[in-house]
């Protein structure tokens, strides 16, 4: 069975990700609830007539994800497989509003076009020329993963050699609207948010797109092997710990063997517990990293933590913004990443150098 | 007709995302497809939907747009001649 390595990342996210070498440049913003990502020059990448019509979302996914064919040194792959929690939302509430304000007449084309869940993937396969496996994978928070998983499993049994696998979501003003009425969105009142000592419900929200080239083939320049990745849509909190140990042990490890664990605090302090609990109880000897205090809370923020694990494993550096407690080992060549959202959608992925 | 044909203007470059384009780069008389401004099918349903919800002009016959939609000058005087609204 053939081995999964990354060997190209690209990343757009609320940090100057695209043009730096590691969170160099990285601040904390602690104070808005709603986190936007510092954009490239679109025109870099994008001719303007076809930029014209894409929805934020759709561009950054074409930024990152060349970013990563460029990393690896790849011009093509066999297959492009995409995460996305709730797609190109901005040209789906433009579409929904129109139909809305005109009565259900004088709908346009451009934004229903633009706002399937698969237009990311499609657009960089139309870029590419790539008329391999294509495939959009909208599972709320474990999108990405599923993504991952699927790649994972496709470069393993042989069906394809290299895979550009990525995760995208966008903030949408309407969504958001309705996610700060459900109190999905921290309060503004309550600032400045402190995403491992909240008290406080709502996460901060945060938009990006990350991608991986995923190759069978080891490399000078690869990043890590993705060992294992496992998702568990239903756990209960007193769960996780025997759910993280026989994960581990599956893969013959066990907890003392990781040298990271990267843990989805997104300051909402009503399921953060789920991280906090286990940091304490089984990972207090091992560093404990965390994330979206970066790049906000997202279905597809865990594709950010694999950018941050990836490169940790590669650089052998931990940026201290990333920091959670003190341990440090002398070399990160094991991490774990868990993930999941309210309570929901758990997801395990097991990196190694 | 001047301030019809600056109002299209401005619509076309709101509707079409026409972000690098000013009111003043569209010569009245400029093609809107093809070497002119370089619109698409895509715009030109964009175009029909702005005549029908703008000016409550609904074209019956596609080959229509063709003319219509030389340029400024040749939809601003469709539209002045048989807008309802």
């Amino acid at each position: 069975m053939k081995k999964t390595y990354i060997n190209g990342v690209g990343c757009i996210s609320a940090q100057k990700t695209f043009d730096t070498i590691f969170l160099e440049e990285a601040v904390e913003n602690n104070t808005e609830t709603v986190l936007s990502v510092n954009a490239p020059v679109y025109k870099d990448y994008i001719a303007p007539a076809a930029a014209r019509r894409m929805a934020k979302g759709i561009k950054n996914g074409i930024v990152a994800s060349a970013l990563a064919l460029k990393d690896a040194n790849s011009e093509n792959v066999d297959a492009i497989i995409t995460g996305t929690g709730l797609g190109c939302i901005e040209d789906s509430e433009k579409f929904l509003k129109n139909i809305l304000d005109n009565n259900e007449e004088f709908l346009t084309p451009t934004s229903f076009i633009q706002s399937t869940h698969n237009t990311v993937g499609a657009q960089i396969a139309l870029n590419l020329k790539c008329k391999g496996y294509n495939f959009t994978y909208v599972n709320g928070a474990v999108s990405f993963e599923s993504a991952l998983l699927d790649a994972k499993m496709q470069i393993e049994n042989d069906e394809v050699n290299s895979v550009l696998a990525g995760g995208i979501d966008e903030n949408g003003d309407y969504t958001i609207s309705l996610f700060k009425l459900a109190g999905r969105v921290k309060n503004e009142l309550e600032q400045p948010f402190n995403f491992l000592t909240s008290t406080t419900t709502g996460a901060v929200h945060g938009e990006g797109a990350v991608f991986f080239v995923l190759e069978n083939e080891k490399k000078d320049t690869t990043y890590a092997q993705i060992v294992d990745v496992e998702i568990k849509n239903n756990l209960e909190e007193n769960e996780i710990e025997g759910e993280i140990t026989a994960f581990l042990k599956t893969n013959n490890l066990q907890v003392s063997d990781l040298d990271a664990v990267i843990l989805g605090y997104n300051s909402d302090a009503k399921f953060d517990s789920y991280y906090k609990n286990t940091a304490e109880n089984i990972f207090a000897q091992t560093p404990q990293l965390y994330y979206k205090h970066l790049c906000g809370e997202y279905d597809t923020a865990s594709a950010f933590a694999l950018w941050t694990a990836s490169k940790i494993i590669k650089t052998q550096e931990v940026p201290e913004i990333l920091k959670a407690n003190s341990v440090i080992r002398p070399a990160y060549n094991t991490i774990l990443l868990y993930n999941q959202l309210s309570g929901k959608n758990h997801s395990f992925t097991l990196l190694s150098k | 007709m001047e301030a019809l044909k600056a109002e299209l203007k401005n619509k076309i470059i709101a509707t079409l995302n026409l972000e690098d384009i000013a009111v003043e780069d569209i010569a009245d008389n400029d093609p809107l497809f093809g070497d002119g401004l370089g619109l698409d099918s895509i715009d030109a349903l964009e175009l029909i939907v702005i005549l029908d919800k703008d000016y409550g002009i609904k074209l019956v016959d596609p080959k229509e747009g063709k003319t219509i939609f030389q340029s400024i000058e040749t939809m601003a005087a469709y539209i002045s001649a048989n807008r309802t609204k």
